[in-house]
């Protein structure tokens, strides 16, 4: 078991690597065996990444599982997990089977399509295991090709501008990264991730065309990260793509870019900016409480005006991203234990609730809100399933999302007070909006004649929900199933936090 | 002359004598009946020049009182000029018959512009220098017009002789200033007049020679040219002028500014680094408004040229060996780009108009996948290989504390991108058109899925290009 990590990594290649060189033909035949054996390839992933998680020990804050050769121009390739890194790695292998799932009515250009996931699963992977800067780099962009094309080519009616959009946008942020990290490598000599976490970057003031950096390097690299980071989360005033993205993605796209691709700015932050940059993440961290507060309860807002049922969600996944950036920044244990837990949560809520809609649109064909109505009196199995996630999505106690919020939420109300009264606005916003979506697309009257004929869930639909039902009651009743796993690595994250913070940068924080 | 001299340019010479014979033996039997022949010829011959170079042992030789080097930079860029111009003549036949172009004067003319490339790179003296440079502009001059009736190729020969000559002029005369100033024109002579502090002659030299090749490597603000030129001249040539001669000019660049201007780089390197800021972003958004894919690809290549030439700014040994690694992965996706340009035609006529591409996958799948590759290689994006010659680019302009010209490079590149996007938006999500012509066999088809598998497999291990542009760069710097 050597190995392993490189093993799920890899496999999704592999199967994508068959189904573009053995698979010919595009009838029903072919399309259904790219189907079965992108699910066969994703489950033996999730299967085998089971050892992973089992051959964990969380007590042992380093990393696990490493694997490490030399690579080129310096570089080497390494691999490993530690208690921040791998429930996002189950998430990954988990909900990938899913998606590949709920595409099997799936018409047009299918192999193609599996192939996109495949390897898309590869690079996500890939993100959440690299130990080596360049190579974590290498999945964080790499992981845009796949998604352009399948925004791009299977997207709805505006999906050139969306996909455009998507990466450039995303480009921008994550170039400056590079040249930040190429900046550390220099300083460092080194690009081994946990090499860099035990180097300390200059905290020195200079001048940068006349302008006085407090904080130096780490402030600079901080912000170039930050950059990349804020825009992939996406934070606010950096958002916007997110909306138009999930809107012209087809279903199975925005599942794994809600459920799992934005996870890799919050991930960013645990790797990289708190561990590297502490003191630069000390400075910045009140800016960054008020940016989630205002993401918060302004997406929130934004969210309850919204006439396309993926657009609100998408709005209301950048208010719950707010929640994790908050939580992160309030550096304290409940704050970052809270971030991870609701990073995890939402990547099970975010992908159930458009899987939800998802189902409906299959049917009908459109996303406005308008169009629907009365769900409840053909679609009972529907109208529970979407009644859970909505709950789920407020942050109802029970559920996971409950426990997510509630821990970034104390986190926040030790880190800044105000923030925290600010940010708890946003659970009776949310609580409107989606309450309100559900009122207007689920109950009431079926009069809508288009809706008379509408068929409840499929088996295969019920399926392919039920494993994320079961996760978020799963964790909203007994959420130290994740907080036992991260509870040490993050701890051993704040205990060097805290350590790299002179005192006196704190006691004049306090004092100021 | 001893015969150790010749030993040492017996690339070159052979070359030469080859090229002769070759003309020769076109003119007294068929002429254009043996073009395909000619060409093949031709290609052995670099290839073969290529393996000689290539097997030298390591260390520096000096030829003719010190007018010729021969170290590893040198042999570096020659193996480099030798095979791309080889893969280019070999993989444009198709289209030289196919268009009727297919005539015996093409591969010699290609030989001699190359034998001065060769001469180029490997001078050790501004005489050199210049009889290396005219003898490979004087040769593309001529190839630019070479469909002899079309106005536009003839325009494009014309525009380039003029502003050719123009730069020619101006890197002659900068060089008769250093020589008037620095009392020599050997470039070892002139570093040991200006290590610490030139004279103000010589940096006016400096300036007019860098205007010289500039021009050369098509770089801001003497761009013009090229866009015309790529357009205008047979896209063979336009691949030919797109690959060898780049990286003859920017080896030349190299050379010239560490060799003869080693000891002044701190008032060079400004300079440089201000064209490169230049050329990135003119090339970046100049294009973004290009509807000619042979257009779009000149101003793509003065973007690329100004990446590289971040890597000369920084004036290190990691900044040459970044820059070569820049141009070999530079040369390999020009090749791949206008091998698949060659190919693209409706109705047997070619076609250079991007929008043609609308929905090129379904017409060739296979080909638009490594097309894919290679606009996503263009644009830096990794697992590709264009992000690594980025990356080491940007990587040497930190290292020289640079950090603004490496960050200027990246917003440049996001820029950039969007045209590249726009190909692969066009082949893949493009609306229903009178689709191109599925172009099968032949080898520039070839060539371009080869070169779209390099693209992706090249991460493994850069095939080596790395250590090898390491131990060039070594050699040209001390």
């Amino acid at each position: 078991m050597d190995y392993v990590l490189s093993f799920i990594i890899f496999l999704p290649t592999v199967a994508a690597l068959v189904l573009a060189l053995f698979l010919r033909g595009d009838d029903e035949i072919a399309q259904l065996n790219a189907k079965r054996l992108a699910l066969f390839a994703t489950v033996i992933t999730f299967l085998i990444s089971l050892f992973v998680i089992a051959e964990f020990d969380p007590s042992n804050t380093g990393f696990q599982m490493v694997e490490q050769a030399e690579w080129i121009m310096g570089l080497q390739y390494k691999m490993g997990v530690d208690g921040i890194s791998v429930l996002f790695v189950m998430l990954t292998t988990f909900l990938m089977p899913l998606v590949i799932w709920s595409t099997w009515d799936m018409k047009v250009r299918v192999k193609e399509y599996m192939i996109a996931f495949l390897l898309l699963e590869t690079l996500m992977l890939g993100v959440f295991c690299a130990l080596d800067l360049m190579l974590f780099y290498v999945f964080f962009e790499a992981g845009l090709i796949p998604m352009f094309l399948i925004i791009g080519i299977w997207g709805g009616a505006n999906r050139i501008y969306a996909s455009f959009k998507f990466f450039l946008y995303t480009f921008i942020g994550s170039v400056l990264m590079l040249v930040a990290m190429i900046a550390m490598y220099m300083d460092a000599g080194t690009t081994d991730i946990a090499t860099l976490m035990a180097h300390e970057f200059s905290t020195d003031t200079f001048s940068v065309l006349g302008v006085q950096v407090v904080g130096g390097m780490q402030m600079l690299a901080f912000l170039a990260f930050f950059a990349s980071f804020a825009v992939k989360m996406p934070m606010w005033p950096v958002h916007t793509w997110l909306p138009d993205a999930h809107v012209q993605a087809p279903t199975a796209g925005s599942v794994v870019l809600a459920a799992i691709l934005l996870k890799m700015g919050g991930y960013g932050f645990l790797r990289f900016s708190i561990p590297m940059f502490p003191v630069a993440s000390h400075m910045m961290a009140d800016i960054i409480l008020w940016m989630s507060a205002i993401a918060i309860v302004y997406t929130s807002l934004v969210a309850l005006v919204q006439s396309d049922m993926k657009k609100l969600i998408a709005y209301s996944s950048v208010a719950h991203m707010g929640y994790v950036t908050a939580g992160i920044f309030s550096l304290n244990q409940q704050g970052v234990d809270g971030a991870i837990f609701q990073m995890i949560s939402h990547g099970f809520i975010s992908g159930a609730l458009f899987l939800s809609v998802g189902v409906i649109y299959d049917r009908m064909h459109t996303r406005e809100i308008d169009a629907y109505g009365g769900l409840v009196n053909r679609m009972p199995a529907y109208a529970l399933v979407f009644m859970f996630f909505t709950m789920a999505n407020v942050g109802l106690p029970g559920t996971s999302g409950f426990v997510g919020e509630f821990l970034t939420l104390m986190g926040m109300f030790q880190a800044n007070t105000w923030v925290a009264m600010v940010a708890t606005t946003g659970v009776i916003l949310s609580a409107a909006y989606a309450l309100w979506l559900y009122r207007r697309v689920v109950m009431g009257e079926l009069i809508k004649e288009s809706l008379k004929t509408i068929k409840d869930l499929s088996p295969r639909e019920k399926w392919i929900i039920a494993p994320l039902v079961a996760m978020t009651l799963l964790l909203g009743i007994y959420p130290s199933l994740v907080t036992d796993i991260i509870g040490p690595s993050v701890e051993a994250l704040l205990h060097n936090y805290n350590a790299a913070v002179p005192m006196e940068v704190v006691t004049a924080a306090v004092t100021h | 002359m001893t015969s150790a001299d010749f030993s040492i340019v017996l690339p070159e010479f052979l070359l030469a004598v080859y090229s002769l014979a070759a003309l020769l033996f076109a003119v007294y039997t068929s002429k254009d009946k043996v073009a395909g022949l000619v060409t093949w010829a031709t290609a052995g011959a670099f290839v073969l020049a290529a393996v000689i170079l290539a097997t030298r042992s390591a260390g520096a030789n000096i030829a003719f009182n010190g007018m010729f080097v021969d170290d590893a930079f040198a042999r570096f860029a020659k193996v480099g000029i030798l095979l791309s111009a080889a893969t280019v003549l070999v993989m444009s036949q198709d289209y030289m018959k196919k268009y009727d172009m297919l005539k015996f004067e093409f591969p010699i003319i290609v030989a001699l512009s190359t034998i001065g490339m060769m001469v180029m790179v490997s001078a050790g003296d501004l005489m050199a220098l210049y009889m290396g440079l005219e003898l490979m502009s004087l040769a593309l001059y001529v190839i630019a017009s070479f469909r002899r009736d079309s106005v536009r190729s003839s325009e494009a020969g014309l525009k380039y002789f003029v502003l050719g000559s123009l730069s020619s002029g101006l890197l002659l005369y900068g060089a008769s200033l250093t020589y008037g100033f620095a009392g020599t024109t050997n470039f070892a002579g002139i570093l040991s007049v200006v290590h610490d502090g030139a004279p103000l002659g010589v940096l006016f030299g400096l300036v007019f020679m860098i205007t010289g090749m500039a021009f050369k490597v098509s770089a801001v603000p003497f761009h013009m040219w090229t866009p015309d030129v790529y357009e205008g001249a047979p896209t063979p040539v336009t691949a030919f002028f797109a690959t060898a001669p780049k990286l003859a000019a920017m080896a030349l660049f190299a050379r010239v500014l560490h060799d003869a201007f080693g000891g002044i780089s701190s008032d060079w390197s400004q300079i440089v680094a201000l064209i490169a800021v230049a050329s990135m972003f003119l090339g970046a958004i100049a294009g973004i408004g290009q509807t000619n894919i042979k257009r779009l690809m000149a101003y793509s290549s003065i973007s690329h040229m100004g990446f590289a030439l971040i890597g000369v700014a920084s004036g290190t040994v990691g900044g040459v060996q970044a820059a070569l690694i820049y141009m070999a992965i530079y040369v390999v996706m020009n090749i791949g780009t206008f091998a698949f340009i060659m190919t693209m035609e409706r109705d047997g006529k070619p076609v250079t108009e991007i929008k043609a591409l609308n929905r090129y996958w379904q017409v060739n799948p296979t080909k638009a996948l490594a097309v894919l590759f290679l606009m996503f290689s263009m644009a830096g994006v990794p697992p590709m290989v264009g992000f690594f010659g980025k990356l080491a680019v940007l990587q040497a302009a930190v290292e020289a504390n640079m950090t603004w010209l490496a960050t200027a490079g990246v917003i440049a590149s996001v820029i950039g991108a969007f045209y590249y996007l726009r190909v692969v938006y066009y082949m893949f999500f493009g609306s229903e058109v009178e689709p191109l012509d599925n172009t099968k066999g032949g080898i520039a088809n070839v060539v371009v899925l080869i070169v779209g598998l390099v693209m992706l497999v090249g991460i493994v291990n850069l095939f080596g290009v790395d250590t090898m542009a390491m131990t060039a760069a070594e050699a040209l710097v001390r």
